[in-house]
C-alpha cells in the first residue's frame, strides 16, 4: 500500500518509535486485551446466534456510526496537531487538540445518549449476553476516551509552550499514540456489536 | 518555505487517510446491511464487515500513529496483531 504522505524525510534502517517506548508497551497490552473482547464477541455472535442478531438489531446503526465518524475526525485533528507541532509551532497549533477533545466529549455525549435510551427502555447488561458484553466492553471503551480526552488536554497544554524540545514532542507523540488507540479500538468494537 | 511546503504535504497525507476512513464506514455500514439481511451474500458481507474494519485499523497504526516511521519491530508487530486478529475473527464467524 503506497505511503499517504509523500514527505521526502530520510528513513533510516531503524526508523523512529512515535513517543515514548513506554506508551507503546501500553498500546500492546491494550490491543491484547481487547483481541480477547473481540473475540468473545465473535463466539457469542457463533453461539447464540438468534439473540445476538435480535439484540444487535435494537441498536441504533446511526449512534455508532456518528460514534466512529466522532473518533476518526478526531484523530485527523491530533494528527494534523502533532504534524503543525513538529514542523510549524504556534500558538494556534492548540486549536487541533481543543476541536479533538470537542469531538471526545461528543462521543461520550452520544454514547451516554445510547445507554440512557436503553436503560430507560429495560435493557441492562442482565437482558441477556450480547447487551453484557455491550455495556462491558463499550464502558471499559468509554473510560479510554474520558482518559483520552485528559490526555488530548495535557498534550494540548505542552502545544502552547513557546519552545517545544524534543523532550515536549515526546509527550505530545505518546498522547496522540493514546488517542489513535482508542479510535482503532472502537472501529473494531463498532464492527463487531453494530455491524455483525 | 520548505518547512511550509512539508507541513502541508504531511497534512494532505493526514486528510486523504481521514477521508479513506470514512468511506471505509460507509463501506462497512452498507456491508453490515447485507450480512444482517441473510440471503446468499450474507456469509461475503460478513467477512466483509471484519476486514474493512481491520483494513481501518490498519490505517489508523499506519498513518495517525506513525508506524510508517517506526522501526521495523514496531510495523510488523502491529501488522501480524491486525491481520492474525482479522483472520481469527473470519474463522470463528463463518466457521
Amino acid at each position: 500500500m503506497p505511503e499517504f504522505s509523500t514527505t521526502r524525510e530520510v528513513k533510516t534502517a531503524k526508523g523512529r518509535v512515535p513517543g515514548e517506548v513506554g506508551i507503546w508497551l501500553f498500546v500492546a497490552g491494550d490491543l491484547v486485551v481487547f483481541a480477547v473482547f473481540f473475540i468473545v464477541i465473535a463466539l457469542g455472535h457463533v453461539d447464540q446466534a438468534e439473540v445476538f442478531a435480535r439484540s444487535r438489531a435494537s441498536l441504533d446503526m446511526w449512534v455508532g456510526v456518528l460514534n466512529t465518524l466522532l473518533l476518526l475526525t478526531g484523530s485527523w485533528f491530533v494528527a494534523v496537531g502533532v504534524e503543525k507541532c513538529r514542523t510549524n509551532p504556534s500558538s494556534g497549533v492548540s486549536r487541533y487538540f481543543t476541536l479533538a477533545i470537542l469531538c471526545g466529549l461528543g462521543f461520550v455525549a452520544n454514547k451516554s445518549f445510547e445507554w440512557g435510551g436503553k436503560i430507560s427502555s429495560g435493557i441492562n447488561p442482565a437482558t441477556n449476553d450480547f447487551f453484557m458484553l455491550f455495556f462491558i466492553f463499550t464502558g471499559i471503551h468509554l473510560l479510554h476516551v474520558l482518559v483520552g480526552i485528559v490526555v488530548v488536554l495535557l498534550i494540548r497544554n505542552t502545544s502552547r509552550r513557546p519552545a517545544l524540545g524534543k523532550r515536549e514532542m515526546q509527550t505530545i507523540e505518546s498522547g496522540a499514540t493514546f488517542w489513535h488507540l482508542v479510535d482503532l479500538l472502537w472501529i473494531a468494537l463498532f464492527a463487531l456489536l453494530y455491524l455483525l | 518555505m520548505m518547512m511550509r511546503e512539508k507541513n502541508s504535504v504531511c497534512a494532505s497525507g493526514a486528510n486523504i487517510a481521514w477521508f479513506i476512513l470514512v468511506v471505509a464506514t460507509g463501506i462497512g455500514w452498507w456491508l453490515g446491511h447485507a450480512s444482517q439481511s441473510g440471503g446468499q451474500g450474507e456469509r461475503l458481507a460478513t467477512a466483509g464487515v471484519i476486514i474493512v474494519a481491520f483494513i481501518k485499523v490498519w490505517i489508523v497504526g499506519f498513518q495517525f500513529m506513525e508506524l510508517r516511521h517506526a522501526p521495523r519491530w514496531l510495523r510488523l508487530g502491529y501488522d501480524a496483531w491486525t491481520v492474525v486478529i482479522c483472520a481469527t475473527l473470519v474463522i470463528i464467524c463463518l466457521g
